[in-house]
């Protein structure tokens, strides 16, 4: 069948199999950083917007996203550099394999609630799962990023 | 994962059906369970484009899409309102936010599964399901129905003056329950579902006259007690049947210690 | 040189190591570059797939592939036909040649030992043509009785490996015929006489089970065949010169026809220190002569890896009545599994790296077995032993505690080995650096001990308790592991660092740089680090036994100092000086005497490319007579639900001495990446096999790694020793970091329900039926 979507702002067209999932085709479409870790929904490393939703893409038709957008990492290089730095910083992100998918649910949390307290990011990021860094470290980048962000958008709320 | 060999985004509930009576055909709920079988699949039935994702609330009843999520039921403010809370408790140790947001209401109660938080807490509700042809059953009928081709449209919750409260114990905080407990409490008694038994989830109708006692405390030791005696449990890999009861012992003591001044 | 002796021996002052740089790769991580093997290889490889037995022990009777070999797409099916039965067996293990570890592998084997074991492998056009294939393969099998209780191995005339041509190539005591994977007895001092003379005794068998690393980034390898048609392998592997090795053996093709190199690792924690995937895309690609690649899925990482040993330690520990500790007599029994991969290695840690501890005892004793079963066969995993030993021993030591009424941190102080003390129960090596005094006094101040030991009843349902323990390791194997680093100049005057060690996510590659530029006096960035590739790369055993700050880093300080050497020489050239002369402060070679007379790296590089004879490279390898251990205390603070039984480590501490921590950003997290392994290993990773031998915990669904929500905090702190025989004082951090929790916590639920568990992990269940018994007790 052939299906349409619009994927990191650009229009797409592909004839798939009926059961091809998203994951394969935004990964056969050059989106590297959705990672597959597990085949139960479990690990959270192949998250992915799908109309703005984060979602496991490893769950989904591609077909579902017939006619919807997709956005992956690849799409969102400037704000991921940007919170992402706060997590070098730490030296949280280790291995690199948790992150992309990590970082997109971050992403997320932040457009859902512009400043979660401690809690609100522990149970928004639970479906994230790593094993390298024990959580501690990305908690401190996520909270510094969180504390920067407060600060710039004062500025320029009083500059204004 | 299996094979699927053709998708179709149902254009209307007829077609929906007329699909579904194949044997080799599925409804997509949510995905996240189907995907996990082995099987292989006709045509994969989608119900996305059939507006039934919303929650509508009335003066009367809560009318709850099938293909609204589980994340949708979280955040919901007015069933969250409704229930205190236990909505969102219910589903809150789901895997995370990302499954949640895939995950279907109708996908979870057609399944009745055993490890269903989404079952318990309805079951504990005065709830209803609508099926296409089959009409509207009260879900403690339809939880004791094998599986059939119908088509689930939605669940209706009645409002009626009750307290709620939802409680589960896990190994892990997003594994599936050990045990669950959903508790309402009603103009005349109170209601336990409790579920993951690890057997799907069962209603337990308590009158006051029932459990009546000097103070809260034995009141909900009484409670316990009678639930405890009835409740049916067994064993698996995350607990023994013996745990189980003494679990459903424990929540049902909390929940009415919980609910008892409301 | 009068320069490198300066720069040895350093401190404080220092401009690159023991600071908090972001790792080099860190931004690419971040913003999701395709940097790992499945984002580069290449498109048109063949998919391999394996067929795996049902059954736990079983011969394959026969094996029909016909129909299989008729879909569409499928390039080839191999079965143990194909593999000559009486040919060399091998040992996946990457471990030092020759390997203690026996030959007992064929890529397939007749016999089929566990689970799980493969059966066939298929190679085809795409994952849908190979997965129909898979199906139609029909076997045929002889069902034998499997041995699945590791109590009951020894010397069972049930044998896991039968066949003749099963190797052993070093002494470790193993012997087939009685599933023996190996036997050693230590010991120092007359220990059945000190512990009839001590006033207590604590006797008890401690049971850790198989976990698995549960790495994010499971198995895979591709393969192609180079211009010089050799095998050329990519593999997510921390062992690129063992795997060579591997390869080599089990394909009987000679090393010098296989190239091993690996791109970013998602993970390891040892599960990569064996070569799990490497030898099946190797074979067809060999044989078909096109690219190929294989990716284990979850359930494969889960139940046809290479997890912890479990393990039964029983100790015996004999203590006077005012709390020193006088002797420990311990025997442990190990379940290698199917395969003898890391068997024989693994056991000795659960004595050499627990014991040594306690440095007043006057005797030791260490009898262990090792034993084959028909399960999954086990491997490395951090810790290597180490953790599952001093989850009995510190456990012991906090019971001993408990019944002397003593603190816990007081007994250990009263005990603890010091800082020149010799170890006779760690190879007799002199504890050349510790602060583990240090460790302990802090952790007790970080956790607020005094004030919340041992429990208190929060009022609400819930108790809250603490529960401490101490943990040590090692910095490589002893004389054994090698480390090697190759420093060249480039023009403009920056430099290529090549080593072998494998960086997977620790962030070797960015410490190595850090010592390197803290020796060169030059900027991190200014240092490209090329890893592992068996072509390029100078000798590294891998990346293991927490070998790589101190055995490779030292290598790479060496080298570098080297390099200076040779950047002054060239440059005294130019300067028309004797090289005595001369002084380098890493932009400028300048004449002693007159600081203006000088040269730049920089034209010093663009010279060497001219007219030159002067290499602007060296190449150290270094291997140590020492493994200075890294010490470690950890507190928990456990909250428990004591009527349903769950246990939440609401708070951990620890201290860490691991000599200087070269970057101690990265170290703090890896500190708290392995206590969390730990506390899962504690609480939630359980593994359950049934009577047929099938492992039920073969997903993430099944085996519960710790989330973000299972954990409240985690706080780590450095107090450093200072190693002189580690580069800048370092010594090493990867393991000891997950041994701590193991007793800390398990005492923690010991303080706060009144009831001890011997094996883990340690579940609501356990918990809440122990307290309901307690309960029936007290009415």
């Amino acid at each position: 069948m052939n299906i349409t979507m619009t994927l990191n702002g650009k229009k797409i067209s592909a004839d798939i199999d009926a059961d091809m999932l998203l994951i394969d085709f935004v990964r056969d479409h050059g989106c590297y950083s959705v990672k597959r870790g597990c085949e139960t929904s479990n690990c959270g490393l192949c998250t992915v917007f799908l109309d703005e939703k984060p979602v496991l893409s490893c769950s989904v038709l591609a077909a579902r996203a017939d006619g919807r957008t997709v956005t992956t990492l690849e799409g969102l290089q400037e704000e991921a550099a940007e919170f992402g730095a706060f997590i070098a910083d730490q030296g949280a992100e280790q291995c690199g394999f948790c992150n992309p998918g990590f970082i997109m649910n971050a992403l997320a949390l932040f457009r859902e609630k512009e400043y979660p307290d401690e809690d609100e990011i522990k149970e928004y990021l639970a479906g994230n799962l790593c094993r390298c860094s024990g959580y501690e470290g990305q908690l401190r980048g996520i909270q510094a990023f969180l504390e920067w962000k407060k600060e710039k958008n004062g500025k320029e709320a009083a500059e204004a | 994962m299996r094979v699927i060999r053709e998708y179709k985004r149902a254009e209307s509930l007829e077609e929906a059906w007329q699909l579904n009576q194949k044997k080799s055909n599925r409804v997509l709920g949510g995905m996240v369970w189907l995907k996990m079988g082995k099987m292989q699949i006709g045509t994969a039935i989608d119900l996305s484009g059939l507006g039934l994702d919303t929650i509508e609330e009335t003066e009367e009843e809560f009318r709850i899409g099938c293909m609204v999520t589980l994340r949708d039921l979280e955040l919901d403010p007015g069933l969250n309102a409704y229930t205190d809370g236990a909505a969102r408790e219910s589903v809150r140790h789901i895997v995370g936010v990302q499954f949640r947001n895939l995950a279907t209401v109708g996908g979870s109660i057609y399944g009745r599964y055993g490890f269903s938080d989404v079952l318990t807490m309805f079951l504990a509700m005065d709830s209803y399901v609508e099926l296409y042809k089959g009409g509207i059953l009260p879900l403690k009928e339809y939880a004791k129905m094998p599986y059939d081709r119908d088509i689930l449209v939605r669940l209706i919750v009645k409002k009626e003056k009750a307290a709620f409260d939802y409680q589960s114990v896990r190994n892990s905080q997003t594994d599936f329950p050990v045990l669950t407990c959903a508790a309402a409490k009603t103009e005349t008694g109170y209601r336990f579902s409790i579920g993951a038994r690890p057997g799907k989830a069962v209603l337990f109708e308590l009158a006051d006259a029932d459990i009546q006692a000097a103070d809260v405390e034995n009141m909900a030791e009484n409670a316990a007690k009678c639930v405890k005696d009835q409740v049916e449990t067994g064993s698996n890999t995350r607990g023994s049947s013996e745990y189980r009861k003494h679990l459903a012992g424990v929540l049902v003591r909390r929940a009415v210690c919980k609910l008892a001044g409301k | 040189m009068e320069e490198g002796k300066e720069r040895k021996g350093g401190g404080g002052g220092m401009k690159y190591v023991n600071k908090p740089v972001r790792k080099k790769d860190a931004m690419q991580l971040v913003t999701g570059k395709p940097v790992y093997m499945d984002d580069i290889a290449p498109k048109d490889c063949l998919i391999v797939k394996l067929l795996r037995s049902p059954h736990a022990n079983a011969i394959v009777t026969s094996i029909n592939k016909i129909a299989a070999m008729k879909v569409d797409g499928i390039e080839a099916i191999y079965t143990w036909e194909d593999i000559p039965q009486d040919g060399r067996r091998y040992t996946q293990a990457g471990q030092t040649y020759p390997e203690m570890s026996p030959y007992d592998r064929l890529i397939m084997d007749r016999h089929v030992r566990y689970v799980g074991d493969v059966v066939a492998i298929v190679a085809g056009r795409d994952e849908k043509c190979v997965d129909k294939a898979l199906k139609l393969i029909k076997v045929q099998y002889e069902v034998l009785e499997p041995v699945l209780d590791f109590h009951t191995a020894k010397d069972n005339k049930i044998l896991v490996h039968p066949e003749d041509n099963w190797e052993s190539l070093v002494p470790v005591g193993a012997d087939n015929k009685r599933n023996l994977c190996a036997h050693d007895e230590t010991g120092s001092g007359d220990i059945e006489e000190v512990l009839k003379n001590s006033d207590v005794i604590i006797d008890h068998v401690y049971h850790t089970k198989a976990c698995q690393q549960t790495m994010m980034e499971t198995f895979r390898t591709f393969c192609t065949i180079d211009t010089y048609g050799r095998l050329n392998v990519v593999s997510s592997t921390q062992i690129v010169f063992h795997c060579r090795r591997i390869l080599a053996n089990a394909l009987h093709i000679p090393k010098s026809m296989i190239r091993v190199s690996k791109p970013r690792i998602g993970g390891g924690f040892g599960a990569k220190q064996t070569s799990i995937s490497e030898v099946y895309p190797a074979y067809v690609t060999w044989m078909t002569k096109k690219p190929s690649k294989i990716i284990f899925t979850r359930e494969e990482s889960m139940t046809a890896s290479t997890p912890r040993h479990e393990m039964e330690v029983h100790v015996r520990l004999g203590a006077s009545k005012d709390g020193i500790v006088n002797g420990i007599d311990m025997y442990t029994l190990s379940n290698t599994g199917a395969y003898g991969e890391h068997g024989p290695t693994t056991v000795g840690l659960s004595g050499h790296k627990s014991i040594p501890l306690y440095g007043k005892a006057k005797a030791f004793r260490f009898v262990s077995d090792v034993v084959y079963t028909n399960v999954m066969s086990a491997g490395a995993y951090r810790g290597y032993g180490a953790t599952q030993g001093l989850f009995a021993v510190e456990s012991a030591v906090n019971e001993l505690a408990a019944k002397l009424h003593m603190d816990p941190f007081e007994l250990r102080m009263k005990n603890i080995v010091k800082e020149g003390d010799v170890m006779p129960a760690y190879y007799g090596q002199v504890n050349t650096s510790c602060a583990l005094d240090r460790c302990l006094e802090r952790v007790k101040k970080m956790i607020d001990w005094d004030n919340k030991y041992p429990v208190r009843d929060m009022g609400n349902g819930k108790v809250r308790a603490v529960g401490m323990g101490m943990a040590m390791q090692g910095s490589g194997i002893t004389s054994v592991d090698v480390g090697s680093a190759t420093i060249k100049v480039n023009d403009d005057g920056f430099y290529t660092l090549a080593i072998g060690a494998a960086d997977m996510g620790t962030g070797c590659d960015t410490i190595l740089a850090q010592i390197a530029a803290e020796v060169l006096d030059c900027s991190i960035d200014e240092i490209t680090v090329f890893g592992a590739d068996t072509d390029t790369s100078p000798y590294d055993s891998g990346s293991y036994a927490s070998s790589t700050t101190y055995v490779t880093g030292k290598a790479v300080e060496q080298c570098a100092l080297k390099v200076r050497e040779q950047i002054c020489k060239l440059g005294a050239e130019l300067l028309k000086c004797p090289e005595s002369e001369v002084v380098f402060d890493g932009k400028f070679v300048k004449r002693e005497d007159s600081k203006e007379i000088q040269v730049s790296l920089t034209d010093i590089a663009t010279a060497s490319q001219c007219g030159n004879n002067i290499a602007l490279e060296a190449t150290v390898t270094n291997s140590s007579p020492l493994s200075p251990p890294p010490f470690m205390v950890g507190a928990a603070e456990v909250e428990v639900d004591l009527e349903t039984g769950e246990a939440k480590v609401i708070d951990y501490a620890a201290a860490v001495d691991c000599g200087t921590p070269v970057n101690p950003n990265l170290a703090r997290v890896q500190a708290e990446g392995g206590i969390l392994q730990g506390i899962g290993m504690a609480l939630t990773e359980n593994i359950t096999y049934n009577k047929k031998g099938k492992l039920a915990e073969n997903s993430l669904m099944q085996y519960k790694i710790p989330t973000r929500i299972d954990i409240g905090h985690i706080r780590v702190e450095f107090e450093s020793s200072y190693e002189d025989a580690g580069p800048f004082g370092a010594k090493s951090i990867g393991e000891v970091v997950i041994n701590t929790p193991l007793p800390a916590v398990s005492d923690a639920i010991f303080n706060a329900t009144g009831t001890r568990f011997y094996e883990l992990p340690i579940t609501p269940e356990k918990i809440a039926m122990a307290a309901a018994e307690r309960e029936r007790e007290q009415d």
